[in-house]
């Protein structure tokens, strides 16, 4: 399977890459990692005019401290974030999932801005980004902006993001996760999580979820329940109160209200147990 | 769209299609078949080769994303007519049966062991997680590594 015909730019600035998205208009795409676009384009689900390949700008890999929290630059690799040691060390149950994402090869081209942008329900590390209350900063041809992870995923693979705007830093406040767990809950190995977990505690919890509805979410009712001094076990038979998640053919919305209640116990668990 | 690139160290630059994958580009243009096509839908791992040292599917990479980098399939890991180690652990172990899925395999493997030189078997079954193989149960594939990483140490 080829993708449809299409025009392809390399962009070196992110302002030069937002211009370009501009002058194109709607149908122009960016390009990190490729491994969630380019499936989609195979699949002729997608069909760019125009991809901006931001790919080459190999400055907005990193992992900086950036005082309270950790600055991530856009095109940082999943590979690179879970063998990175600033990260493993101030936000672990980021690093974790970015190791826990696909498989090897996946990770060696994939892009946390790229997971992001995405914002398939499916993924794992916007679930992470929801629990550790990161934001992400964003370049435009209006300028930059930062909104919280929680404003962000706004519909089934859309976001807040215009057309023309490029997400350059994912930024996580490092106290966030002092405690935290992933739990994902897979049949075959390298298989995208059916349902998943990212808890993090620090005095309150943060609970985001995979696959348990149109966007990347956060598991309120169970925080609430928490909050308000609930036992983890009564705490997590609310997980999936309030939520739609989907009917596919890895399981039923049912089945997977079901796993959100046994893995957010589980996650409460680990995290206690420190 | 001109793509310059290093295909098992020669330099080459090729003119191709934006929409042209590297798996093709490599098949078709450059005449290296031994990268297999398996599942098309960047699952099986048949078709990994590295890019800049690592392990990368090429089907789900374009061309025109590898410019600039170096590419090794499995044409550029024997050396002097002598089987890359990983290649001979393969054939002392019986790491294959139909063979389909081994150049991927071994791709894998090797670029596993660049960044874990002495990893454990349960870390070599993680490593290969995006390699499927139909045939042989993985027991003697997750065998030869172990033996390539020992060898190699
Ligand atoms: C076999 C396989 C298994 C996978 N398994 C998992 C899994 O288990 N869990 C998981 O979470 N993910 C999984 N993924 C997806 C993977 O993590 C992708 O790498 C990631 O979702 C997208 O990152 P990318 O850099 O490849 O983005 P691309 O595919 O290049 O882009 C994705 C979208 O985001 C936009 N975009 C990219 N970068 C930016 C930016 N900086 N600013 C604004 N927009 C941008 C693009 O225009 C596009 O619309 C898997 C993918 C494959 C192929
Ligand atoms: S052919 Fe590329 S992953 Fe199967
Ligand atoms: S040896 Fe046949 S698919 Fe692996």
């Amino acid at each position: 399977m080829i993708p449809a015909s299409f025009d392809y730019v390399r962009a070196s600035t992110a302002d030069e890459a937002v211009q370009r998205l501009s002058e194109a208009g709607e149908d122009a795409k960016l390009l990190a990692g490729g491994h969630s676009l380019l499936p989609l384009m195979r699949l002729r689900m997608a069909t760019p005019s125009l991809l901006v390949d931001i790919g080459g700008m190999r400055d907005l890999s990193y992992v900086k401290d950036g005082g309270d929290s950790l600055a991530i630059g856009a095109l940082t690799r999943h590979g690179e974030l879970a063998r990175n040691e600033l990260a493993r060390r101030e936000a672990p149950l980021l690093a974790h999932v970015a190791g826990q994402v696909g498989d090897p090869q996946v990770r060696h081209r994939g892009t946390i801005g790229g997971s992001i942008a995405h914002g398939d329900p499916a993924s794992d590390l916007p679930a992470a980004c929801l629990a550790l209350g990161a934001s992400f900063v964003t370049a435009s041809p209006r300028g930059e902006q930062t909104r919280s992870a929680d404003e962000f995923f706004t519909g089934f693979l859309e976001t807040a993001l215009a057309p023309d705007e490029m997400l350059v830093e994912i930024r996580v406040p490092k106290s966030a996760g002092a405690t935290w767990s992933f739990q994902k809950f897979n049949r075959r190995a390298q298989d995208w999580a059916i349902v998943g977990v990212a808890l993090a505690r620090n005095g309150s919890t943060r609970i985001g979820l995979v696959n348990m509805g149109a966007t990347p979410l956060r598991a309120t009712a169970a925080e609430d329940a928490l909050a308000g001094g609930a036992s983890p076990a009564e705490a997590s038979s609310r997980a999936g109160d309030g939520l739609a998640p989907p009917s596919d053919l890895s399981a039923s919305a049912e089945y997977r209200r079901h796993l959100a209640r046994v893995l957010v116990r589980r996650a409460l668990e680990e995290a206690v147990a420190g | 769209m001109k793509v310059s690139v290093a295909v098992n160290g020669a330099a080459r630059t090729d003119e191709v299609e934006p929409r042209l994958l590297l798996v093709h580009y490599l098949r078709d243009v450059v005449g290296l078949t031994g990268t297999n096509i398996g599942c098309d839908t960047s699952s099986c791992g048949a078709c990994t080769v590295h890019v800049d040292g690592e392990s990368v599917k090429s089907c789900t990479m374009l061309a025109v994303q590898a410019d600039g980098a170096e590419i090794t399939t499995i044409e550029g890991l024997a050396s002097g007519g002598e089987l890359h180690p990983m290649q001979e652990a393969f054939r002392q172990h019986h790491g294959l049966q139909c063979g389909y899925c081994t150049p991927g395999m071994v791709m894998a493997a090797t670029s596993l062991l660049a960044e874990n030189p002495s990893p454990t078997e349960a870390e070599v079954r993680e490593g290969l997680e995006g390699n499927l193989c139909r045939c042989t149960g993985y027991h003697n594939i997750v065998k030869a590594v172990l033996a390539a990483a020992g060898a190699g140490r």
